[in-house]
C-alpha cells in the first residue's frame, strides 16, 4: 500500500503496544476505581494522587523512573533478568508498560465516574436477594458500569497509540522494537526528505484517533441500549 | 415469630426499636424521617446496630453481645423498595428470577408461573424495567421478592411513589399475596389507610422510637 515496510512496522507496533497497555490496565483500572469509590481505605487520597501523577508530570519523568527501576541494572529489572531472564527496558514490552503508566489515569477516571453514578440501592436490592458481594459486583455493578469501562479502555488505547515522552526515555527509539507511530514521525522530521512520510503517518494517526472515537461512540450507544438507558431516553423522546 | 431490639445512631438521629411480632402483616406507621426505613435496613442486614438482637423463629440473626451478625445475603428476607429498584440492564424475567435462581430447588416455595398469575405480570416478561409503568414496576418488584421465597417480607413504602388510582389497584394484589402465601410481612408506610386495609396489627414510629 502507501506505507513503506518501516512505516507498517511502526503502525503494527503502536497497535500492539496500545492493545497490551489496555489489557494490562483494565483489571487494575476496574479494581482500583472500585476501591477508590467504594471502600473506606485510609490514605485513599494518597493513592488517588499517585495514580493521577503521570498526567501532571512531564512524561519524561515517569519514563526515566521506569528506567531506573526496570533497567537491567535497576533493582527490579536486575532481579527479573537474574531470575526469569526477562528484559523490559528497550523492548516493546517496556513501551507497553510506559504507555500503561501514562494511560492509567485516563482509564480510571471514567470507570470511577461510572461506579459513582450507580444507584447503591440496586446493589442493596441484589444483596437482599441472596447475592454475595462479589456476585453483586459481577451481575449488577460491573454491567451497569460498562459504558464507563468502555470509555476508559478507548481513552487508554488512544493514549497508548500516542505515547511519546515516557516511551522515549524508558525504551528509546529502536526501529522495529520500540519505534511506535509518534516516534517514527519524530524521527522522520529529523531526516532529509522525511516530510512526506511524516505527513502520511500524521494523517494516519488522525485517522486512527477518529476511528477510535467513532468505535467508542458506537459501543457506548450499544451498551446504553443493552443497559436500558437508551430505552428510557427514546421513551421520553416519544412522549 | 420475629423479635428484635435495636439501638442505632447516625449523627443526631437515634433509633430505639424493640418488638415481638407474630405472623401475618405488621404495619409500621410514621411520618417521613421517623426512622422507618432505617429499621427495615437493620432488619434486612443492610445496617449494623450499635447494640441489638434479632431472632426469627429459633434462629438468632443478630446479637451484638455475642458478636453474631448474619449478613443480608444469608438472611433470606425479601425487601421491596419504594421505587422498585429493578435492575435496569436485565429483562423483567431476569429480574424476577434473580433471587430465585440462587436458591436450591428444595428451598423454592413458588414457581415463576404461579407468581406471574398472582400478580398478573405475565405479559411483561420480555420488557425492560425502564419501560414499565410505576404500578407494573412495583408488581414486578414484589414478584421478584416473592420468587426468592423469603421467610419474611419487608415492604418499604411500596406504594408511596404511585398515585391514588394506582394504589387502589395494587393494594388488592398485596392482600392476595398476604392471603395466598402466608409469608409474614412488615409493611412500612406513612399512609394509615394502607395498613388499616392490610395489617393485622399496627406499630407506630415517631422520632426514632417504635411503640
Amino acid at each position: 500500500m502507501l506505507l513503506s515496510p518501516e512505516e507498517w512496522d511502526a503502525l503494527w507496533l503502536s497497535a500492539k503496544v496500545a492493545s497490551c497497555d489496555t489489557m494490562v490496565c483494565l483489571p487494575f483500572g476496574i479494581a482500583l476505581s472500585w476501591l477508590l469509590e467504594r471502600s473506606r481505605l485510609p490514605g485513599k487520597f494518597l493513592v488517588d494522587a499517585l495514580v493521577q501523577l503521570p498526567m501532571v508530570l512531564p512524561p519524561v519523568v515517569p519514563g526515566y523512573l521506569l528506567l531506573l527501576l526496570l533497567g537491567t541494572h535497576g533493582p527490579l529489572g536486575g532481579w527479573l533478568l537474574a531470575h526469569f531472564g526477562i528484559v523490559i527496558a528497550f523492548t516493546w514490552k517496556g513501551a507497553a508498560l510506559a504507555s500503561a503508566v501514562m494511560a492509567f489515569p485516563l482509564m480510571v477516571q471514567p470507570i470511577r465516574l461510572a461506579f459513582r453514578l450507580i444507584d447503591a440501592r440496586l446493589e442493596k436490592a441484589a444483596t437482599t436477594l441472596g447475592a454475595h458481594p462479589w456476585q453483586v459486583f459481577l451481575t449488577i455493578t460491573l454491567p451497569l458500569a460498562l459504558p464507563g469501562v468502555i470509555a476508559g479502555s478507548v481513552l487508554c488505547f488512544s493514549r497508548g497509540l500516542g505515547e511519546f515522552g515516557a516511551t522515549m526515555a524508558f525504551v528509546g527509539n529502536i526501529p522495529g522494537e520500540t519505534r511506535t507511530l509518534p516516534l517514527a514521525i519524530y524521527s522522520l522530521t529529523h531526516v532529509p526528505n522525511g516530510d512526506a512520510a511524516a505527513l502520511r503517518l500524521s494523517l494516519l494517526s488522525i485517522g486512527l484517533a477518529i476511528a477510535a472515537l467513532l468505535i467508542s461512540h458506537w459501543i457506548g450507544r450499544r451498551a446504553e441500549r443493552v443497559l436500558g438507558y437508551a430505552d428510557h431516553r427514546d421513551h421520553h423522546a416519544e412522549l | 415469630m420475629l423479635s428484635f431490639s435495636f439501638r442505632y445512631a447516625r449523627g443526631a438521629f437515634e433509633l430505639v426499636a424493640d418488638a415481638d411480632v407474630d405472623g401475618g402483616v405488621t404495619g409500621i406507621c410514621g411520618p417521613s424521617g421517623s426512622g422507618k426505613s432505617t429499621l427495615l435496613a437493620l432488619l434486612a442486614g443492610l445496617l449494623r446496630p450499635r447494640v441489638g438482637s434479632l431472632r426469627i423463629g429459633d434462629e438468632q440473626l443478630v446479637d451484638t453481645a455475642r458478636d453474631i451478625f448474619v449478613p443480608a445475603w444469608d438472611r433470606h428476607f425479601g425487601l421491596v423498595f419504594q421505587d422498585g429498584q429493578l435492575f435496569p440492564h436485565l429483562s423483567v424475567r431476569r429480574n424476577l428470577l434473580y433471587g430465585h435462581d440462587r436458591l436450591p430447588a428444595s428451598a423454592r416455595r413458588f414457581e415463576l408461573e404461579a407468581v406471574l398469575q398472582l400478580l398478573e405480570i405475565g405479559h411483561l416478561l420480555d420488557r425492560r424495567p425502564t419501560l414499565l409503568s410505576g404500578g407494573e414496576r412495583q408488581r414486578v418488584a414484589l414478584g421478584r421478592a416473592l420468587l426468592y421465597s423469603p421467610r419474611l417480607l419487608l415492604l418499604d413504602e411500596p406504594l408511596s411513589a404511585l398515585d391514588e388510582r394506582l394504589k387502589q389497584q395494587i393494594l388488592p394484589f398485596l392482600k392476595r399475596v398476604k392471603e395466598e402465601t402466608r409469608i409474614p410481612m412488615l409493611y412500612v408506610t406513612h399512609t394509615r389507610s394502607e395498613v388499616d386495609y392490610l395489617a393485622d396489627r399496627v406499630l407506630t414510629m415517631a422520632q426514632g422510637k417504635l411503640s
